[in-house]
């Protein structure tokens, strides 16, 4: 009976064979897999309960993981939740947003950055600590932001982005009404299931990042675009003369185009400067009827219209020009920033830093280091062109109207005593029953600039007669000009 | 005559102390895992090492003891592989319940395992020293055979059976729980082994050729057939299907060792696809299996009513411990319904990683090799049945609960051999390697001299047997 013993141990060594070559492909070749997959709730409690580096503003931590004695070991605590949450997200037992989701390789410590420190952790058997993250923000910059928004009401709809020109380094980033990441981290998941089902059904949507999110028509603001590409086009200077007035007939319709309180601009013929002042309708719908939805839309672009520029946050909302053939009527609305146009508080900012900037574009960015738990720089962001948009001297000429609206125009609210500051205010039409969105894009000092800003309000509790680009917003982007500039 | 001169040429040694060296490793793994749980979860050695890790000692010991002196040619791995794998299991157990005492969930499984090894200790002592010679037990082969299908019909009776996770397989009697499945397993491979050693030749050679096979007279497989069925229909009707498929290959491979005729395999492999099929398309649960078995993923989630959830959560268990594992505390094995018992695999491969996983089934290869070595060098018959059916149905459950555990196979609910929490399985394993090492000390041990009573080689034959029992007594 041995020959069949013996074809028996082979069967047998085959089936033990096939056990440990299947072990094998299931911890070795498809962990990699297994562990990516969603549902996964180890990875999740794993990274949970890990300590996680630290979200760094200035020398201060926004977000840092500190000991806890219940079932996971570290409790992640935000230290200015509201005005930080924009940009930190929140890191949750079921997900993450922001800077949380974004840098989740860094914080949690799997990143290969840090691979020195996780052998160094391992040999010497101490539990491995994720990396820091250094932000690009200006505390104080964005507090002025914060509480510029929050002076406004209770339930202002708002958001605002400063940009320092010459880098593209995000220096402030807030939106409004915030939300309270603390609640969203806490070990208790049912009152996070709660909270979180509280906020993301409130109408008021706490949890959109409005300065990256939210895309709205630009109005007044999207004037910089269309004389930018009138000046680029060599066929107008500054003080070129162009058309006021206080109707301007649309090809192919029967209706005119009007200026915002229905009254003239100042004259039948006015100059380039003088229709960016007052924000003139006629003279910008004119102007967009002569350059043509192609060019406004070439400019657009080279500004960041249509395009994906910033990697440090997501979702990042992409900013349109309506494409494709647009009709004349449309073309003249497209050009004061109206039909179809719709931007986010940071394309608006990127339009102001370009300028500032000599008509180079910068890439934006938020992360400016990534440190190890020691606190070594293990990299740091360079900034990068995004495009050239418009030459220097466009630049120039229209940086120089750009003062002559905070100074002449309406944008004096924006004025900051003994330092010359760019801007332009913008009111655009949503629905007729609706209160108008107010913007406002400017950067200072006009000569030597260090910050560019937008301001949206979306909505708040200001009565309709008073909602304007230069009264809600302008205010707001002068604290965080002056709050960049005082330092 | 020549053969058997050449046999008494080659004596075993006795490798004792070979054993007990490696069960001094044994040792260390079962008392060094329990420390290591200790240090993993709660921070510090546990207050009871030298308690427990003397009791395991003393159990050990006291078994290897008994092997010196009433099974001195066993086999010397055995004891130790089997000692090592129940020191992890209790470890693993132990981790376990530290969790689920976390969680405020019932705990204590590895209290109650520890008195169940005790139990199949004292059974493997009383095993060892109350057979002498594992020939006895071919008297008791229909016993054998109507016991186990006595044992397996009691879970259906009213009243004292069960229904667990939809197997109808455990008997309740006042406080105590039994699987009487586990028991039934060693009583029909003596019931095999004792039919078929008496009529392999029967069976073998008379009868029809049909196409390639030789049909065996009914009246020979009659019987064996018999008793397979009615087990095989109990098992169905408890919905146990690890067990069905461990007996068919059972029977299988008994049939095919003692009439040494390959066509078992290709009529057995042939029946079982059938019948696996048929399953497949008939049985409502094993069609749900066969599903979550192809597509484990996709039944996780709650919409499909988290059919796959414990299979999927014990493969995220195990591609989380990767290659060296997470260590013990370091991962979440309680996440998967029944961690200690049948998947008790996921635990090892969660914490103590692949590294872990392969050693855990290469101590299962060297039981099974060991078992078919004892039964290659046996030198009867029934022995060699017994020791192959002992070592199939070890290397099967083996294979099947691993394979299901880490989805090579559709999943059915087997015990993982002196890993799983359950005192069934435990004693009835115990007795199993008991058995096996009976069966080595038989077949190892010298051939008595018989060359010097030259002038009475009449009687040869017949002193041969008595003189061999007295010599030992």
């Amino acid at each position: 009976m041995n020959k069949p013993i013996r074809t028996i141990s082979l069967f047998c060594l085959l089936l033990f064979l096939a056990l440990m070559v299947n072990a094998t492909y299931l911890q070795y070749y498809k962990a990699g897999d297994l562990n990516n997959d969603p549902r996964n709730r180890r990875v999740i409690e794993a990274s949970y309960s890990r300590e996680r580096g630290a979200i760094l503003v200035g020398r201060d931590p926004v977000a840092e993981s500190v000991k806890s004695d219940d079932q996971y070991k570290f409790q992640r605590t935000y230290a200015q939740p509201f005005k930080y949450a924009p940009i930190t997200g929140y890191f949750s037992y079921y997900s993450q947003t922001g800077i949380e989701q974004k840098q989740n390789d860094v914080l949690s410590g799997d990143d290969s950055l840090l691979f020195v420190t996780k052998l160094v952790d391992l040999l010497s058997n101490n539990a491995s600590k994720g990396g820091s993250v250094q932000l690009t923000i200006n505390p104080d910059a964005q507090t002025a932001a914060y509480d510029g928004l929050t002076a406004l009401g209770a339930d202002v709809q708002g958001a605002v982005v400063a940009i320092e020109p010459s880098t593209g380094k995000i220096l402030a980033l807030a939106s409004t009404p915030s939300y309270d990441p603390n609640k969203l981290a806490s070990h208790d998941l049912t009152q996070v299931s709660q909270d979180y089902n509280r906020l993301n059904q409130d109408p008021r949507e706490p949890l959109q990042d409005r300065a990256i999110q939210t895309i709205l028509p630009p109005g007044s603001t999207f004037k910089l675009v269309t004389a930018a590409a009138a000046l680029e086009s060599g066929n107008f200077n500054p003080d070129s003369q162009v058309p006021g007035g206080t109707t301007l007939d649309l090809p192919q319709t029967t209706h005119d185009l009007h200026n915002e309180n229905g009254s003239s601009c100042g004259g039948d013929r006015i100059t380039l400067t003088q229709a960016l002042d007052v924000s003139c309708n006629v003279t910008f719908g004119w102007l967009g009827l002569q350059l043509g939805d192609d060019k406004l839309r070439d400019q657009a672009e080279k500004f960041g219209f249509g395009q994906h520029y910033l990697d440090d946050l997501s979702p990042q909302a992409i900013s349109r020009f309506p494409d494709g053939d647009v009709s004349p009527p449309n073309t003249a609305l497209s050009a004061i920033g109206q039909y179809d146009v719709a931007a986010t508080p940071l394309q608006m900012a990127l339009i102001s830093a370009g300028i500032a900037n000599g008509g180079t574009v910068m890439k934006p960015y938020l992360v400016d280091e990534v440190q190890s738990p020691e606190l070594d720089v293990l990299n740091k962001t360079e900034p990068s062109e995004f495009s050239q948009a418009i030459s220097s001297s466009t630049a120039r000429d229209l940086t120089t109207m750009m003062e002559s609206v905070v100074q002449n125009g309406t944008g004096t609210a924006a004025q900051i005593p003994g330092i010359p500051v760019a801007g332009k205010t913008g009111t655009a039409q949503s629905t007729p029953d609706r209160p108008p969105y107010a913007w406002f894009t400017s950067f200072a000092p006009a000569d030597d600039p260090q910050v560019a800003v937008a301001v949206l309000v979306q909505s708040s509790s200001t009565a309709r007669s008073e909602i304007a680009g230069g009264l809600l917003c302008a205010p707001i982007a002068k604290a965080v000009m002056e709050a960049v500039i005082n330092q | 005559m020549a053969q058997n001169g050449a046999l008494m040429g080659f004596v075993h040694r006795r490798r004792r102390g070979a054993e007990l060296f490696l069960l001094v490793l044994a040792l260390l793994v079962g008392i060094g895992a329990y420390a290591a749980v200790g240090i993993g979860v709660e921070g510090t050695i546990p207050a009871d090492i030298v308690g427990y890790g003397g009791w395991l000692a003393v159990l050990i010991i006291a078994a290897h003891v008994v092997v010196r002196m009433v099974a001195p040619y066993a086999d010397p791995v055995l004891l130790p592989v089997v000692a090592a794998l129940n020191g992890l299991g209790l470890a693993v157990i132990h981790r376990l319940d530290l969790a689920y005492e976390a969680d405020d969930k019932a705990h204590g499984f590895a209290q109650q395992q520890l008195i169940w090894m005790t139990l199949g200790v004292v059974l493997f002592i009383v095993t060892l020293i109350g057979l002498r010679d594992h020939r006895v037990l071919q008297r008791f082969t229909y016993t054998s055979g109507l016991s186990a299908i006595v044992l397996l019909l009691l879970p259906l009776l009213p009243g004292i059976g069960t229904t667990i996770n939809g197997a109808r397989i455990w008997i309740h009697l006042g406080p105590f729980s039994f699987q009487p499945g586990e028991v039934a397993k060693v009583l029909l491979v003596i019931a095999f082994a004792g039919y078929l050693v008496l009529h392999r030749d029967a069976l073998a050679l008379a009868g029809r050729r049909v196409v390639f096979v030789d049909l065996p007279r009914g009246r020979d497989l009659g019987p064996i057939l018999g008793m397979w069925l009615v087990s095989l229909g109990i098992l169905v009707f408890e919905s146990d299907l690890g067990s069905s498929l461990l007996f068919f290959g059972l029977f299988l491979v008994a049939l095919y060792v003692s009439t040494e005729r390959p066509g078992w395999l290709v009529l057995g492999g042939g029946l079982f696809l059938v019948g696996a099929l048929a399953a497949y398309k008939l049985v409502s649960h094993v069609a749900i299996r066969v599903d979550v078995w192809l597509n484990p993923l996709h039944y996780y989630d709650d919409k499909f009513g988290a059919k796959s959830f414990q299979p999927v959560e014990g493969m995220f268990g195990m591609g989380w411990g990767g290659l060296i594992g997470r260590g013990f505390g370091g991962g979440s094995p309680e996440r998967v319904p029944y961690a200690n018992s049948d998947f008790i695999m996921s635990s090892i491969g969660e914490e103590l990683g692949l590294t872990a996983v392969i050693a855990v089934i290469l101590c299962y290869g060297l039981i099974v090799e060991r078992a078919l070595r004892a039964a290659l060098v046996c030198r009867d018959g029934f022995g060699k049945l017994m020791a192959t059916g002992l070592g199939a149905v070890f290397a099967l459950q083996v294979f099947v609960v691993i394979g299901g555990v880490t989805s090579l196979i559709p999943l059915t609910g087997l015990t993982t051999p002196f890993l799983s929490y359950g005192g069934s399985s435990l004693v009835a394993n115990w007795v199993i390697i008991a058995l096996l090492l009976r069966i080595s000390d038989q077949a190892r041990r010298p051939i008595p001299d018989l060359s010097a009573p030259d002038d009475t080689a009449a009687d040869s034959e017949q002193t041969q047997v008595v003189k061999a029992v007295r010599s030992e007594s």
